[in-house]
């Protein structure tokens, strides 16, 4: 049994322009020690994906599916049992490192703060332990950084900062929502490095949510590629890599510059809008912008089907 | 916090960032530090003023009636012989006593309900925001003169009447500051690490909203040493023979102007020199206890 499986997760919000489905039956499942991918454009539903698993996902509501978490089901968990898994078995690293830190505390007190919330040790020893988190992450000079604020930080160090936190506890699931979005080309590979070694360590599941398919080549080993708040694709990174199946999944990977290209060659976009989520088209999602559409897409959602070599996905070309 | 460093940053600085907020204050913000020295000696006038009063309060002398300022009589005297230096410190004892409780209480106020407001939200916020209009469409002066009347004149009823009144008005500030604290990404990176409401509240809302809260407070003694010298001097204030700065502007202030205009200057000059050193100190420490406007801004920002 993996250590996350999400059956059947559907999450809603109220809006003024309708109920929205975020997140439409999605399934997805990651081991201990695995790397699992979640790709998607914004607004394809992954960052709520990610935030019902800790359960909160608020306003939005879920209104089926199951999330079993090492055999509990988080959805059926009260605020308290929920608090108690978060930031202890279950963290997560957020993409804004530059706004995800508490201005007026210093690091030490912060990274102290979830061994301090989930440990109930005394505040030194915690704080003696955030000397250790630091040193773990690369940062220099540690010991005296630890009285420093935030804004003494550049943004890779506030994101190393923030896996320290994550990592405080010890948890067997980390989730990192975009975790190098706003950085420097440079310190995205050193911040994933890190990151991936330091799972790697622990044997903790990480579940990478990302729009940067360079990222996913390199840290994942599973890839669920969501549009219009559904997987529409899921396997192995390599395989998906060497033969996407699903028509949006190609037109990622087309739009992504390569090294040997042509260097005045336009970079192919996939053309057309994501999908309004508020008024989803009956049928397949991508059918406005899919340049293999027919009669049945716009007519029926193709399902996820299993394609084998742990492959599926969610097209009528392979029905 | 006094024992935080500045950042080693790379400027030319000649002489050692000193440290300590005292240090910082007059290193920083010269003004701050002026107008806090002003509103400390204010401050010690109040409370020692029955010792440095050099005549007692209402001690007359009919010889000595609407003399101008001497060296025996510094500020003067009034129409009954009265030393002037002595009333305006008395007096400073009134208003600091006054701005200072009902500022603490409207802070208090303000935060209570601008927190239950901002931080729940939903129904709460509902409720008590329409509360809050319903209770900001009278005007301040209207409203104290209509429960002052009722509840009749004292400085305890103004204490109270002003503390609620800045406070509920307050209360709109507050909560603006802890919805933008609220959607700020560390309070949900706090939720994400399993912190409880409470913890949020004291860790990450309210250490960020106390610039709010500190200039609230100080604008707020200014404004309520301001409101009761308004009343006095509409006769609603601290009643006579107290010597309110408000009630000696009324009173002999205005019947003497030509006579004695330094009647109407002792007092009213001394009302503005304090609401001016409380708000300049305000503003200054405000910026010294934001640890986003340390380092280079704090040197080179305005003063």
């Amino acid at each position: 049994m993996a250590l996350l499986d999400v059956a059947d997760l559907t999450v809603t919000f109220r809006t003024d322009g309708g109920l929205v489905r975020a997140v439409d039956s999605v399934s997805l499942s990651v081991e201990a020690g695995e790397t699992l991918a979640l790709v998607g454009e914004s607004g394809s539903g992954k960052s709520v994906t990610a935030l019902s698993i800790l359960g909160l996902m608020a306003p939005g509501r879920i209104e089926q599916g199951r999330i079993a978490f090492a055999g509990d089901d988080l959805t059926a968990l009260d605020e308290a049992a929920l608090r108690a898994i978060r930031g202890d078995r279950i963290a997560m690293i957020f993409q804004e490192p530059m706004s995800s830190l508490n201005p007026v505390l210093t690091i030490g007190k912060q990274v102290a703060e979830p061994i301090w919330l989930h440990r109930r040790l005394a505040w030194r020893e915690a704080y003696a332990q955030a000397a250790e988190l630091l040193r773990k992450v690369a940062i220099p000079d540690a010991e005296a950084r630890l009285n420093d604020y935030p804004h003494q930080f550049s943004g890779g160090m506030r994101q190393r900062v923030m896996i320290a936190m994550a990592l405080a506890c010890r948890p067997q699931l980390i989730i990192a929502d975009e975790p190098t979005t706003a950085l420097d080309v440079t310190v995205q590979a050193q911040i994933l490095s890190l990151l991936k070694g330091l799972t790697r360590e622990t044997n903790a599941a990480l579940l990478l949510i990302t729009h940067d398919l360079g990222v996913v080549a390199r840290y994942a080993d599973r890839v669920a590629v969501m549009y219009g708040g559904r997987i529409v694709e899921s396997g192995p990174a390599a395989a998906l890599y060497g033969k996407p199946m699903h028509p949006y999944t190609e037109g990622l990977m087309r739009s992504v510059p390569r090294l040997d290209g042509l260097a005045h060659e336009r970079l192919p976009a996939i053309p057309g809008q994501p999908p309004d989520l508020a008024n989803l088209p009956t049928g397949c999602a991508f059918a406005t912008r899919c340049p293999h559409v027919h009669d049945l897409c716009r007519a029926a959602t193709p399902p996820l089907r299993a394609l084998g070599d742990a492959r599926s996905a969610a097209c009528h070309r392979h029905g | 916090m006094s024992e935080v460093t500045l950042p080693a940053i790379g400027t030319p600085s000649a002489r050692p960032a000193p440290k300590g907020l005292t240090g910082r204050l007059i290193h920083e913000k010269p003004l701050g530090a002026f107008g806090g020295a002003v509103f400390l000696l204010f401050l010690v006038c109040g409370v020692f003023a029955e010792i440095i009063a050099p005549y007692g309060l209402n001690e007359t002398n009919m010889a000595a009636r609407l003399l101008p300022p001497s060296a025996e009589h510094l500020f003067g005297t009034d129409h009954l012989g009265r030393d002037v230096l002595s009333r305006v410190l008395i007096g400073a004892q009134l208003s600091m006593i006054v701005g200072a409780c009902a500022a603490a209480l409207a802070t208090l106020v303000s935060i209570v309900l601008g927190v239950a407001s901002g931080y729940f939200g939903g129904r709460i916020d509902m409720l008590i925001q329409r509360f809050v209009d319903a209770w900001m469409i009278f005007p301040d002066l209207l409203l104290l003169i209509a429960v002052i009347s009722v509840v009749g004149p004292g400085m305890t009823e103004i204490i109270i009447v002003l503390g609620l009144l800045y406070g509920i008005a307050g209360s709109r500030i507050v909560r603006g500051a802890v919805i933008a604290v609220r959607e700020n990404a560390h309070t949900h990176a706090a939720r994400s690490m399993g912190a409880t409401a409470l913890h949020i509240l004291l860790r990450h809302i309210l250490p960020n909203i106390m610039p709010v809260v500190i200039v609230l407070f100080t604008t707020r003694v200014g404004a309520a040493i301001l409101t009761e010298a308004g009343l006095s001097f509409l006769g609603l204030g601290v009643p006579p023979p107290a010597p309110t700065w408000g009630g000696m502007l009324s009173g002999t202030g205005r019947t003497y102007m030509y006579l004695g205009p330094w009647l109407a200057l002792a007092p009213g000059l001394s009302l503005t020199l304090v609401v001016y050193a409380i708000n300049v100190y305000g503003d200054a420490l405000r910026d010294l206890l934001d640890p986003r406007m340390r380092g280079a801004s704090g040197f080179r920002g305005a003063r």
